[in-house]
């Protein structure tokens, strides 16, 4: 017989809480007017904040941090989890508050934003603190599920409605994969235990062809949620054709558990399987890094840019973590949080030059940005250089983490690789700087946001170069996090 | 001729369990079942034929006319001169339409009504299959009528029955949700799928049976049971006003008797259904004071709750206009399906407090669950 | 052969023969009818299993209503078959490689070598009183009942997600508001006129 304590629900609760919220949100907006709608969006970044306030209610005494498990081992929490569930959502109220105004100037500010918002975010929630296939590939399932919804939520842009069928068909393609790779690894283990998979995997003895068959597949899934070429083919078509606000939001939290994924499935489950999956990662990385700065050189529309930019970033992020060892892991999850919060910079930017009737889009849109808001542009500047991994902003010690994970196992060409394709993207990272500050600007008009928005970009401007200037604190994170 | 004269009955009987004995288990086991089969579906055969008589007579009772009173004394055998003339009318298959799909379409909605008689207890343990999953087995087979419905309306390539398929689907889906909950009501308070097990449940009487504590649930399943056969007033997928006759317009002769069969055959269903979830089925509605053989528990008193709920299905026919496309639609899902979810909430919440009938006591007494 | 061998081969071939057709059959009524099909061999070898609850709910629940709905859908549908199969010869070759390729695959993989009977004993049968409704329903509200709860979480978001794509709101649409029509009163709709009662011989004057 079992009772409700043995559930040990106490750990869970922000993942409780997160999904009262949603529900709430969703009743409440039912009885509102469409001009009431702030009160949905004020009830969102509310319970957020609660939200933040019960994760960090989770830190255990004597700060000695173990795994704690719930639900039958379904769920799991640890310093791991309880930093990437700050970082998500965190994010997500981030891109909450980027996107108010952007949705009011297209009629699109709706409650149902902020619902698949949540739910999203409970996904990912769920995806890092998984300890069992089953809630791994619910959580991505509910995370992807509300990002379809999510992409087509303009639904008077055509732009959107294919963005959102590519990404559904994709996506539920990628489902498939890893779900039928996890099928495999069941088949030979007998279990969906993370931990359990783990033990069995280190007893058996030689080469498994079935273990392998799954491996593979598995990778794969990964690959496409990650977005690693040659599974990168919806990221561009994605960021482009979504709301920006959307894509501000696919570009940054998702990321973050989509690292949590990598680390769950493969270093904590397939981890006796390191070498194999080390030489696929190294064939996405190079890959990724190569396409993603290449083609980057040549798009015109910001949005675009951005996405390949992403793909190499994704490169790098797996440098990190093919290194398969804790040194690789921390810096991976280092770049990875610092990557996420560059990318919503950038974005942030984006949707503060859009105005009613008008995408700033197109890259010729960022000219003169210096000329009509010196500050936006300096904010700019930063997460640019950032990206491009220039010092003293925090890209440059992500990038330079990485390369010395990858160098500590040997692998120098790897690192030199990785060191070429981004010089080659230093080019376009230039190419805005100089148009920001070097151009006239085509469009002298006014930049009119509002208070709220103007002081977290800043902020999120500000902390990139922070932690640039500062980067121990999150390191010793990051580090203690895999120890 | 002199061997004729050994051929007493003994020596045919002894004969006969002889070659009984010679067979292969599994043919015997089929032999015997197919017996049962037949001993359930010739009266159900009968019972569908007389309904249709009684039909026409109480409504015509109803509405101040006599009803049929021509073919054999008081009409008693109409229901036969009607078959016969049916089954010697030519099927016309339309031009265009698929021929074999045409053909199975009326065995396709027949065929799930007598299959779910596999699992109907008319006594204890008098049932073709004992079945756990007896209640979902009865769902789903419920479900499959509408497929001979749709593939009807599809394959006889007329606008008119298309347009009936459609309404069909449509209200099917509907209302199957609600009375798929309203048996989530009925489990709940059984504490079992097994039909069997459900009627056991409601030992004890008239105040005993399920009607009582789960009323909301019973009107929506009967109602939605109304629905599903598509019988006046949600006979939208047939309306004779507008869309002719629906889905079956194309069809004469034997396919469409048998779509008439399987309407009936439907009725008795759902009526015997009703009855065994709501009402009892075979229990005495005077609980354990009675042991005379009429009062006590019998298969009679499932054949007469049974033929109360028909004659509903009639008086409703009688009495009701025809409900407009959108207000069926309306009440299934605004309506019915509302008030299932919040009767099994409440429903839920007794059971676990233990409240009314769930209490310790009355479950301890009847054997519990 | 036992009996039990001759079902499931019966039913495992009706599954593949259905299974062809859904994909090669011209109609796609036709398909959707031979995906039904597909179900019910499925369902059958489901009960062989003795997951009798698996079984009934996937007639139930896919036959029942989903697939219901899909004809609903496609028989609406006016499918130019001939425009569809124009790229198919060109792209046939390809995909019959690659179709070619991932079977010998499946069978290096998931064959009787690593999954047969030597690998994984066959189940033990179960007695006639087990209940795989209730063996399903204990499991599921206790140990997997995270991920029963999560399940529901992602069906919710369809809904939403489905009704948020979906729904729009048209000004010029006509539709009923039963509320309104409850209140109406007789001296709303009737209008009682006094006329002089008229002979036939005053009509005829």
């Amino acid at each position: 017989m079992m009772t409700l304590e043995m559930l040990n629900l106490s750990i869970a609760m922000p993942e409780m809480f997160l999904l009262a919220l949603a529900c709430t949100v969703l009743v409440v907006d039912v009885y509102l007017k469409d001009s009431q709608r702030n009160v949905t969006y004020m009830l969102s970044q509310l319970g957020l904040i609660i939200t933040l306030i019960l994760i960090s209610q989770q830190t255990p005494q004597n700060n000695e941090w173990t795994r704690e498990l719930a639900f039958n081992g379904l769920f799991v929490n640890d310093l791991l989890a309880t930093v990437l569930k700050y970082a998500v959502v965190l994010l997500v109220a981030i891109v909450f508050v980027y996107s108010r105004r952007y949705l009011q100037d297209r009629n699109i500010f709706k409650g149902e934003f902020y619902v698949l918002g949540l739910f999203g975010l409970l996904g990912m929630m769920v995806m890092i603190s998984a300890n069992h296939f089953l809630s791994m590939y619910l959580g991505l399932e509910l995370l992807s599920l509300s990002l379809y919804a999510m992409v087509a939520f303009d639904r008077e842009n055509p732009n959107a409605a294919e963005a959102a069928m590519k990404y559904f068909v994709l996506g539920a393609i990628a489902s498939g994969m890893l779900l039928y790779g996890m099928s495999m690894v069941y088949g030979m283990t007998g279990s969906l235990n993370i931990v359990e998979v783990a033990v069995a995997l280190d007893q058996m003895e030689g080469d498994n062809i079935v273990l392998i068959f799954g491996l593979v597949f598995m990778v794969i899934g990964i690959s496409f949620k990650l977005g690693a070429v040659p599974f990168h083919m919806w990221i561009p078509d994605v960021y482009h054709g979504s709301p920006t606000t959307v894509t501000s939001y696919i570009a940054t939290a998702p990321k973050v558990a989509g690292f949590a994924m990598v680390i769950r499935l493969l270093a904590e489950s397939m981890g006796s399987f390191q070498a194999d999956w080390q030489g696929m990662m190294i064939i996405l990385a190079v890959l990724s890094m190569a396409v993603g700065n290449v083609i980057a050189i040549a798009q015109t529309n910001l949005k675009r840019l951005l996405a390949y930019s992403t793909i190499s970033h994704v490169g790098f992020i797996m440098l990190g973590l093919l290194a398969g060892n804790q040194e690789g892991y921390s810096a991976a999850m280092f770049y990875t949080l610092t990557y996420t919060l560059m990318s919503l910079g950038g974005f942030g930017i984006i949707i503060l030059l859009t105005r009613k009737g008008f995408e700033a889009d197109n890259i010729n849109d960022l000219k003169g940005l210096n000329q009509r808001s010196p500050w936006f542009a300096f904010i700019m500047l930063i997460v640019v250089f950032s990206m491009a991994g220039v010092p003293p902003t925090v890209g440059f010690w992500a990038k330079l983490a990485v390369l010395k994970a990858v160098v500590n196992i040997d692998m120098l060409w790897l690192a030199l690789v990785a060191v070429f394709f981004s010089i080659i993207g230093i080019f376009y990272y230039l190419r805005i700087i100089k148009l920001m500050y070097f151009d006239d600007a085509e469009d002298k008009s006014e930049i009119n946001c509002t208070r709220d928005m103007q002081i977290a970009l800043s902020a999120n401007g500000l902390s990139v170069l922070m932690l640039g200037l500062y980067p121990a604190a999150l390191m010793s994170i990051c580090i203690a996090a895999f120890s | 001729m002199e061997w004729l004269l050994s051929l007493t009955p003994d020596f045919i009987l002894e004969f006969a369990l002889e070659f009984w004995g010679w067979l292969p288990m599994w043919l015997q086991v089929l032999a015997e079942n197919m017996l049962y089969i037949v001993m359930i579906m010739v009266p159900l055969m009968l019972c569908v034929a007389y309904v249709t008589y009684a039909e026409r007579k109480i409504i015509g009772y109803m509405q101040v006319r006599l009803g049929p009173n021509r073919v054999g004394p008081k009409g008693w055998l109409q229901p036969i001169a009607d078959a016969v003339k049916l089954m010697f009318k030519e099927v016309i298959i339309p031009t265009n339409s698929n021929k074999f799909l045409f053909l199975f379409a009326p065995i396709l909605t027949l065929g799930p009504a007598l299959a779910a008689w596999a699992v109907i207890p008319f006594f204890d343990g008098v049932q073709l299959s004992n079945l756990n999953a007896g209640l979902l087995y009865i769902l789903a087979l419920t479900s499959m009528g509408v497929y001979g419905v749709i593939i009807a309306g599809w394959s006889s390539n007329s606008k008119y029955a298309i347009l009936g398929a459609l309404r069909s689907a449509a209200q099917v889906v509907a209302y199957e949700i609600a009375m798929g909950f309203a048996l989530v009501g009925v489990l709940m308070a059984a504490g079992s799928l097994n039909l069997g097990d459900i009627i056991a449940r409601q030992a004890g009487g008239f105040t005993s049976w399920f009607w009582l504590p789960l009323f909301p649930l019973l009107a929506v399943y009967f109602i939605s049971g109304v629905a599903e056969t598509n019988r006046a007033p949600f006979d939208v997928a047939e309306g004779e006003s507008e869309i002719v006759a629906g889905f079956h317009v194309d069809y004469s002769g034997m396919a469409f008797a048998v779509f008439f069969l399987a309407e009936y055959a439907n009725i008795i269903l759902i009526a015997a259904l009703t009855s065994l979830m709501f009402f009892g089925g075979w229990m005495s509605p005077f609980g354990s004071m009675a042991d005379h053989a009429l009062l006590g528990d019998g298969t009679h008193w499932f054949i007469l709750k049974t033929m109360f709920f028909i004659y509903m299905f009639l008086w409703f026919r009688a009495t009701f206009p025809r409900y407009r496309y959108d207000q069926i639609m309306r009440l299934g899902w605004k309506v019915f399906i509302p008030v299932t979810i919040v009767w099994i909430f409440v429903e839920a919440v007794m059971v676990v407090m233990q409240w009314g009938p769930w209490a310790v006591e009355t479950v301890a007494a009847v054997g519990g669950a | 052969m036992t009996f039990f061998e001759v079902v499931f081969y019966a039913f495992s071939t009706l599954m593949v023969v259905a299974a062809l057709g859904v994909v090669s059959a011209r109609n796609p009524v036709h398909s959707v009818l031979f995906l039904v099909l597909t179900f019910f061999a499925g369902s059958a070898i489901w009960l062989l299993l003795e997951a009798e609850f698996l079984a009934i709910t996937l007639v139930l629940v896919y036959v029942g209503a989903v697939m219901v709905l899909f004809l609903f859908v496609v028989m609406m549908l006016d499918i130019n078959i001939t425009r569809m199969r124009e790229g198919l010869m060109r792209y046939a070759p390809f995909g019959i490689a690659i179709a070619i390729l991932l079977i010998v695959q499946m069978i290096m993989v998931v064959g009787p070598e690593n999954f047969g009977l030597q690998a994984f004993a066959a189940p033990e049968l179960h007695g006639a009183d087990y209940s795989n409704t209730k063996e399903l329903g204990r499991v599921l509200y206790t140990d997997y009942v995270y991920a029963f709860e999560l399940a529901s979480v992602i069906l919710l978001v369809a809904i939403v997600a489905a009704i948020t794509l979906t729904m729009r709101r048209r000004p010029n649409t006509r539709h009923q508001i039963p509320g309104e029509q409850m209140k109406v009163m007789k001296q709303d709709r009737l209008r009682i006129v006094n006329m002089k009662s008229e002979t036939i011989d005053s009509e005829d004057k």
